[in-house]
């Protein structure tokens, strides 16, 4: 992986800010044209966030960018206010705010229906901008007469004209956010943000508390917006009612998207890129308004054969200029070499130790599942000891999974209750019951795909060190007190220390499915469920996990589902046989194999004489 | 002020646009539901058949032709757009599909105004449909009543095609599972490329009916675009019935709001999908599995 050095990025930032004035305008650009490319720029910081980094297609950024706007402007214009710089700090503020609501609202669908509705609101804020509230913001006119900045240091005054000076406070500003933005994913939101981004269903999972965290990620982005709609109303000395526009949207989408997403410097290439095609389409080649159509081609044909737009297109090219052999995907899995000493140092977490001697560790309570007119699962008791392996088995179509997804608390039961280490979990959010210290690995490899092994470890990690929900955004992530040696531990444990920065989709399947386990490993379950922990392994990957099973139970209370019989019966102590959708036998392994019911259900019954 | 015969008047006319919502949602609906892409190009696509009738009107002088021809028109142009580039779509996020459908979108909608300028276009109603239609105690122009007749008539046939047709049948069961479909045996690219036309034709089609009764520029889809939207999103995505239902209740929102004042219309609209979504989430005839 590449690290740079710290404050690197910062620096070649404000370098080449500095350098701007005296470069571009030999290529043609205007210093208007310039101005213009930081503020879409700055705009697109926080749609990026949104966007590139949390994984939200928001159609709805016009509606902060013209609020901030508007709210700044009207202070100014109104002279509630003579200060640029808090008329612009309100305008954020409105912005937020304005986030908050939209957010709350939008955030309640995922995908498409997301994207529908931030289209529906930005279009309403347009409406409510240029009728009702024509009064305050000057309808379809906009606000005139937005005044420059004026600094005064001293006897000095600086007045910000237009042209460079106006450059040099919009690169101010512009290099602040960028620094922020920085922080900000460099954090620890910013890494669940990418988990949530590439598996949120994960992500809450090992215990993040998803749809906090995406409304966070929406109000960074509409700050963003707003501060960015307020500085269009200082530079162009007018603010435009076109902000508001669904096109303002569009726009700041198809920028981001050919500079590159999930990069933070994608929107103001691509804003570079657009508006200099523009300008480029228009005057020199004199295609008049068919500027568009070209820059819409470009736009569909960079979707098509260059998702990750400019600047992830050349990061690649440089990649391979620098020819560096591609990691070779194992054939076989990485060894499992487990040392005693890591083990030891992993048991559960300190701050969920049970209480000893309370009780069983997880109790189910006439757990029942009515799907339509199907019942998966039927009045099913069972209860789990402290430190206890039990096992889980039964012909397909058991109900084994779906058992298995109420208890995580993933899927509501129709009836019956959920106790762990007696405290009723029914019908909490999955992400409290993991810090709980209850948490699943999946029959389904659930990963974080496009990040490292140890990303991946580091995201569940967070959730145990930082509880479900905090708001620590300009907290360096290598800062939170024993996350690094948490990750190396886990690392440790399923053999993956080798391998921590190779990318999860380099991994061969033996190592992703050890990942799996560590992801639920990771927030120190106390008691933890694997379902079918063995699927699809090879003979030697088999042996090797049965192996780092056994080690898992040190201290902690397991729980498996497995279709493989022979590592069942020689893991667990007492195995629980579901058929049918209820509980047909319980006991140790050499009760269950004289069991003649259980005979019946595997071997299809004898027949009736 | 308001008056009966001006509320009579303004509830047919939010049942007359509220029945081409209806249309242009379905076939965003029954593409979504088969393909799993949202089409972001569905209010160009409504806009190109408004253009597509204007050329053929002008070239024929019919409007029946017109409109034949600008519907046949846009079931090529769908499949084409499907074949050349949705098609490579399908296994990518849908994020990347919003974009690409997005970008097709602005594409046809800057051809259109490369071919005939941003200027409005009109087409007049046909000779036997202009006037007005005296009805009791309210004169009704004669055109509105029969853009209704049509919108309800190709809601018709889009039923029937759907619920009644084989083709029908495996659009519905691709909108449960399109998975299995493609498992069964059925070369499902080529119902989606005639699914996808048959959407872009719903769009179409109500562009080219409503083009008598608002004047053309390629502008004209954007605002449809997100009408349509909030009527899917009323109604619920992926559901048929929910479609004409949301579209009916959107038109007469937008109706029987700009009687009292014209400005809130679009506001009103959009108070109602918030509340359907604090209320039920999925959509009133949407499922709740689908997210």
């Amino acid at each position: 992986m590449l690290r740079p050095r710290p404050l690197m990025i910062e620096a070649l930032t404000a370098a080449g800010l500095i350098v701007v004035p005296f470069v571009l305008p030999l290529l043609g650009f205007a210093p208007g044209t310039i101005n213009q490319i930081l503020v879409w720029g700055l705009f697109g910081i926080g749609f990026d966030i949104v966007f590139g980094y949390t994984g939200l297609l928001s159609f709805g950024q016009s509606a902060f960018y013209g609020t901030g706007g508007f709210v700044a402007a009207y202070l100014l214009t109104n002279n509630l206010t003579s200060s640029v710089l808090l008329s612009l700090a309100i305008g954020t503020v409105g912005a937020a705010v304005a986030g908050v609501l939209v957010g709350a609202l939008a955030l309640r669908r995922t995908g498409i229906y997301f994207a529908m509705i931030t289209v529906a609101i930005a279009e309403t804020f347009f409406f409510l901008e240029n009728s009702p509230l024509s009064e305050w913001t000057g309808g379809e006119n906009g606000l005139p007469g937005v005044p420059s900045p004026v600094f005064q240091i001293g006897g000095l005054v600086w007045r910000v004209d237009n042209g460079w000076p106006m450059y040099w406070f919009l690169a101010a500003c512009y290099f602040i956010a960028l620094v922020i933005a920085l922080r900000v994913v460099r954090s620890p939101v910013g890494a669940i943000l990418t988990a949530i981004r590439d598996n949120p269903l994960r992500a809450r999972a090992v215990g993040h508390a998803v749809g906090l965290y995406k409304l966070t990620a929406f109000v960074v982005g509409a700050a963003y917006a707003g501060l960015a709609g307020g500085l269009l109303g200082v530079l162009q000395g007018f603010m435009p009612p076109d902000a508001f526009t669904f096109d303002t949207s569009g726009q700041l989408v198809m920028q981001t998207v050919i500079g590159g997403s999930a990069t933070l410097f994608g929107p103001l290439v691509g804003a570079a890129v657009w508006l200099y095609l523009r300008d480029f389409l228009q005057s020199s080649l004199g295609l008049g308004s068919a500027w568009k159509l070209v820059l819409g081609l470009v736009f569909v044909l960079l979707v098509v054969f260059l998702r990750r737009g400019l600047i992830g297109g050349g990061r690649s090219l440089i990649a391979t200029l620098a020819a560096r052999p591609p990691h070779e995907a194992a054939e076989e899995s990485a060894a499992l070499v487990v040392t005693a000493p890591t083990l030891a140092s992993l048991g559960p977490s300190r701050r969920r130790a049970p209480p000893a001697g309370s009780g069983p560790a997880l109790e189910a309570r006439g757990l029942t599942k009515i799907y339509g007119g199907l019942a998966a699962n039927r009045d099913i008791d069972f209860a789990v000891e402290e430190g206890e392996l039990r096992g889980v088995i039964g012909p397909n179509g058991a109900g084994k999974s779906t058992f298995f997804k109420m208890l995580t608390c993933e899927v509501a039961p129709t009836a019956g209750r959920i106790v762990l280490h007696g405290r009723d979990i029914t019908g909490l959010d999955v992400s409290r019951v993991c810090q709980l210290g209850l948490t699943k690995s999946y029959q389904v490899n659930q990963l974080f795909a496009r990040q490292t092994v140890r990303e991946n470890i580091t995201i569940a990690a967070l959730a145990e060190r930082r509880g479900r929900f905090r708001l620590d955004l300009l907290r360096r992530i290598d800062r939170v007190p024993g996350l690094a040696a948490q990750v190396e531990q886990t690392l440790g444990v399923v053999g993956l220390t080798a391998r921590a920065d190779v990318p999860v989709s380099e991994l061969a399947y033996g190592e992703k499915r050890r990942l799996e386990i560590a992801l639920a490993l990771a927030s120190s379950p106390s008691l933890l469920l694997l379902d079918e922990p063995l699927a699809g392994m090879s003979p030697r990957e088999r042996v090797e996990t049965v192996q780092l099973l056994k080690n898992l139970r040190r201290g902690r209370t397991l729980i498996i589902v497995e279709h493989d019989m022979d590592a069942v019966f020689e893991l667990a102590e007492r195995i629980t046989v579901l058929h049918e959708g209820r509980k047909l036998a319980e006991g140790t392994p050499a009760e269950i194999q004289a069991n003649s019911f259980v005979q019946d259900a595997y071997l299809g019954g004898v027949v009736a004489a | 002020m308001i008056s009966w015969a001006n509320f009579v008047s303004q509830l047919f006319n939010g049942l007359a646009s509220g029945a081409l919502l209806a249309l242009i949602s379905s076939g965003l609906t029954i593409i979504y539901g088969t393909l799993g892409v949202l089409n972001l190009a569905h209010g160009a696509m409504f806009m190109l058949g408004g253009y597509a009738g204007y050329v053929a009107y002008h070239a024929t002088g019919s409007f029946v032709i017109a409109v034949v021809a600008g519907a046949l028109f846009m079931v090529a142009f769908g499949a084409l757009v499907e074949r050349v580039i949705i098609r490579s779509f399908y296994d990518r996020p849908p994020e990347d599909q919003i974009l690409v459908t997005f970008g097709i979108g602005i594409v046809i909608v800057e051809l259109v105004r490369l071919g005939f300028g941003s200027l409005t276009m009109s087409v007049p109603p046909p000779s036997w449909a202009a006037g007005v239609t005296p009805m009791g105690f309210l004169i009704y122009p004669t055109y509105r009543i029969v853009v209704l007749a049509i919108a309800a008539a190709a809601l018709g046939v889009l039923y029937i095609v759907l619920y009644r047709t084989r083709l029908g049948m495996i659009v519905r069961a691709g909108i449960e599972d399109s998975g299995m479909v493609g498992m069964l045996g059925i070369n499902v690219y080529r119902v989606f490329m005639l699914v996808f036309g048959i959407g872009a034709m719903a769009a179409g089609f109500a562009g080219i009916v409503n083009a008598p009764v608002v004047s053309l520029t390629p502008d004209i889809g954007d605002g449809i675009l997100v009408q349509t939207f909030v009527v899917v999103v009323i109604g619920g995505v992926g559901s048929f019935p929910g479609a004409i239902l949301g579209g009916l209740i959107a038109g007469e929102i937008l109706s029987l709001t700009s009687m009292v004042d014209p400005a809130y219309s679009e506001v009103m609209l959009f108070v109602v999908m918030t509340l359907v979504l604090l209320l039920r989430p999925q959509g009133l005839l949407g499922l709740k599995g689908r997210a």
